[in-house]
């Protein structure tokens, strides 16, 4: 699904020359649900930056479901952002004078797929359990809800991956947990999920927790077994 | 994204800030009602003047005689020669020679001085043969013209003009009294209809018009059988130049000139009158669309300010829209589409409010002719409303499509 190979990215700030990421080389496979933990400044927004297509590394090869995008211009990663990947950002980013469901299909607006535009969006928005709340704008809803509206106008165009920033950064704990769930779910239901946070109790609800500290990658654990997180302490529980 | 669709982005973006939306529509409607409104006015006044002037007789030709040169060679007034007689007159109305001439009429003017009982008054006295009021475009409101036999008779007649009538009969019925004209008694036959304003200097109301014999023989003491001008009647107004040919050369034959560089007289048409007044009217129309251009300039400008604080304040929301997929030329459309529909609603309801305002403007300000508007005066305003929407739409569109994902996302 997702190979990284030696990425690295340089950020250039007047002569010198800042490496944000010093060769990272991972791989997740399909239907997996990764977090990437580390402190500010690890480079973990940088990696996510990459992953999300919004940035392409300085080198290093990158595919993903298939595609090299490591090198694509503009347009061409526009169209991978639109149709490979959905997007779920800590301050939900939505727009704010449009309604639920025109922010829910406004990536079909630019996949231009037209036939069954509506459809999809109330699909996607039945999804994530906000049906009846499809015509009211962003600011009629709660923290959680609006992040709801985010997953579904992630998932309305069917992507390979879904790219969680901090998801639950803005969200009280409650909320939190709402949405984590949900992305469990939506990953039980086979889809691949990269969640980028720096709270480990958030980290938990992940198969497979990926640490980067000064750009490199120090610790990449994987949970053979789901059930067996629920028990080890320090973690959320998986709920009663 | 279809255009469709981009039009829709546009219309909610619009709606979203209306006021701000309303106030720079409102640029353009200004600027594209002024440019109708102006240009209307400039038309109206241009055809006013035409009509004034072909009052005067579309189809009709003068003749002066050239400059005198009095001894040494001084040059004198224009039309001071004497160089014009009847019998040029009647040679210009033999229809062999001139076809394209329905007739031709002598002119000998002077200042009449009038007197009838106790009131006096001062008009331009002209001399000249019974065909004067169709030549001349003059109608009569009551009497009658003098006749051939006048002309030949040296009649003491005369036919006075609307003007001459208020300021020396008031509310007498002229006809049939007899006035001192320059110390000699004439009578009135007949009072023409209200002509008005040439657009020159003279009042073609304030004449008094007699027979040419008479003028001669009583009124214009000492200067001889002199003839100042000759009005030709062409066929029609497309006859004038063949008239004019055939009439400079009968005269030149009968004055004995081979060169028509010497000629001792000038032709004037109306035509040539009208051609230089449409000219003046029409750079007068442009000169009003220009100044009325710069105030649709001036809404275009208002357009990119307003377009550029909406690219800014929407970074964000452009951020959004390319991190879920838009491209450049999608946030292009979006934001030309929104610059374009502003300076295109603003255009239409600028025609609108010109249809509207073109009937009031002469009650509102008595001085302007009342404003005609054309066609293509108004596709051209609206389409070049729309385009001024698309010029300065295009550098905050394209300052909008540039912004990279990544910068924009993380836009407070």
């Amino acid at each position: 699904m997702i190979t990284l190979e030696g990425i690295t990215k340089l950020y250039r700030t007047g002569d010198i020359e800042v490496p944000a990421l010093k060769g990272i080389s991972l791989h997740i496979p399909e239907g997996e649900f990764v977090a990437i933990m580390g402190p500010s400044g690890s480079g973990k927004s940088t990696l996510m930056n990459v992953i999300g297509c919004l940035d392409l590394p300085s080198a290093g090869t990158y595919i993903l479901d298939g595609y090299d995008v490591s090198d694509l211009t503009e347009d061409q990663l526009a169209w991978v952002r639109n149709r490979k990947i959905g997007f779920v950002f800590q301050s939900f980013n939505l727009i704010p004078r449009v309604s639920a469901i025109h922010n829910v299909e406004m990536p079909l607006i630019y996949a231009g797929d037209v036939q069954q535009r509506q459809e999809r969006a109330l699909a996607s928005l039945e999804a994530v359990g906000l049906l009846a709340r499809a015509h009211h704008v962003p600011s009629e809803l709660s923290g959680g809800q609006q992040q709801r509206v985010a997953i579904a106008r992630a998932l309305v165009t069917d992507p390979a991956l879904l790219l969680a920033d901090e998801p639950t950064g803005n969200l009280d704990s409650e909320s939190s947990t709402e949405i984590m769930k949900l992305l469990r779910d939506l990953n039980e239901q086979g889809r691949t999920i990269v969640l980028i946070t720096h709270e480990p109790d958030i980290a938990a609800f992940a198969q497979r927790v990926v640490r980067l500290r000064d750009g490199i990658v120090v610790s990449d654990e994987r949970r053979p077994d789901q059930t067996q997180v629920t028990g080890v302490a320090g973690f959320s529980p998986r709920l009663q | 994204m279809s255009i469709l669709e981009g039009l829709r982005l546009a219309v909610s973006g619009l709606v979203a800030n209306r006021l701000r939306s309303a106030l720079t529509m409102l640029g353009i409607l200004i600027g594209v009602s002024a440019v109708i409104l102006l240009v209307g006015v400039g038309n109206g006044s241009s055809i006013a003047v035409q009509q004034q002037i072909q009052s005067l007789g579309s189809n009709l030709l003068t003749v002066f005689p050239s400059n005198a040169r009095a001894v040494g060679g001084v040059a004198q007034g224009f039309g001071t020669g004497s160089s014009l007689t009847l019998d040029d007159v009647t040679a210009i109305t033999n229809k062999q020679a001139a076809p394209d001439v329905v007739t031709a009429i002598p002119s000998a003017n002077g200042r009449a001085q009038l007197i009838y009982q106790n009131q006096n008054w001062s008009s331009s006295l002209t001399g000249t043969t019974q065909n004067f009021p169709s030549v001349r475009n003059y109608q009569l409101a009551s009497g009658q013209f003098f006749t051939a036999a006048d002309v030949d008779g040296s009649s003491r007649v005369a036919v006075i003009g609307q003007t001459t009538v208020t300021n020396l009969f008031g509310a007498n019925d002229p006809i049939g009294q007899t006035m001192k004209v320059n110390g000699q008694s004439f009578r009135v036959i007949g009072v023409f209809a209200q002509k008005g304003s040439s657009g020159g200097f003279n009042n073609q109301d304030d004449i008094v018009v007699v027979p040419i014999t008479s003028a001669w023989n009583y009124l214009l003491g000492g200067r001889g059988r002199n003839v100042q001008q000759i009005y030709v009647e062409a066929t029609s107004a497309s006859a004038t130049t063949a008239a004019n040919t055939e009439v400079t050369q009968i005269l030149l034959d009968r004055h004995h000139i081979s060169d028509p560089a010497q000629a001792d007289f000038q032709i004037l048409s109306q035509q040539d009158v009208l051609n230089s007044a449409s000219q003046t009217t029409g750079v007068l129309t442009l000169m009003l669309g220009a100044i009325a251009g710069i105030s649709l300039v001036v809404g275009g400008i208002g357009i990119m300010n307003i377009m550029l604080v909406t690219v800014t304040e929407r970074t964000r929301e452009i951020g959004i829209r390319k991190a879920i997929g838009a491209r450049r030329q999608d946030i292009l459309l979006q934001f030309l589409i929104e610059s374009m529909f502003l300076s295109g609603v603003g255009g239409a309801l600028g025609i609108l409010i010109a249809f509207g305002l073109a009937p009031v403007l002469p009650l509102l300000v008595s001085a302007l002719p009342s404003p005609i508007i054309s066609m293509p005066s108004v596709f051209m305003a609206f389409g070049i409303s729309v385009g001024i929407g698309l010029f300065f739409g295009l550098y905050p569109a394209n300052r909008a499509a540039r912004l990279r994902p990544i910068e924009a996302l993380r836009y407070e």
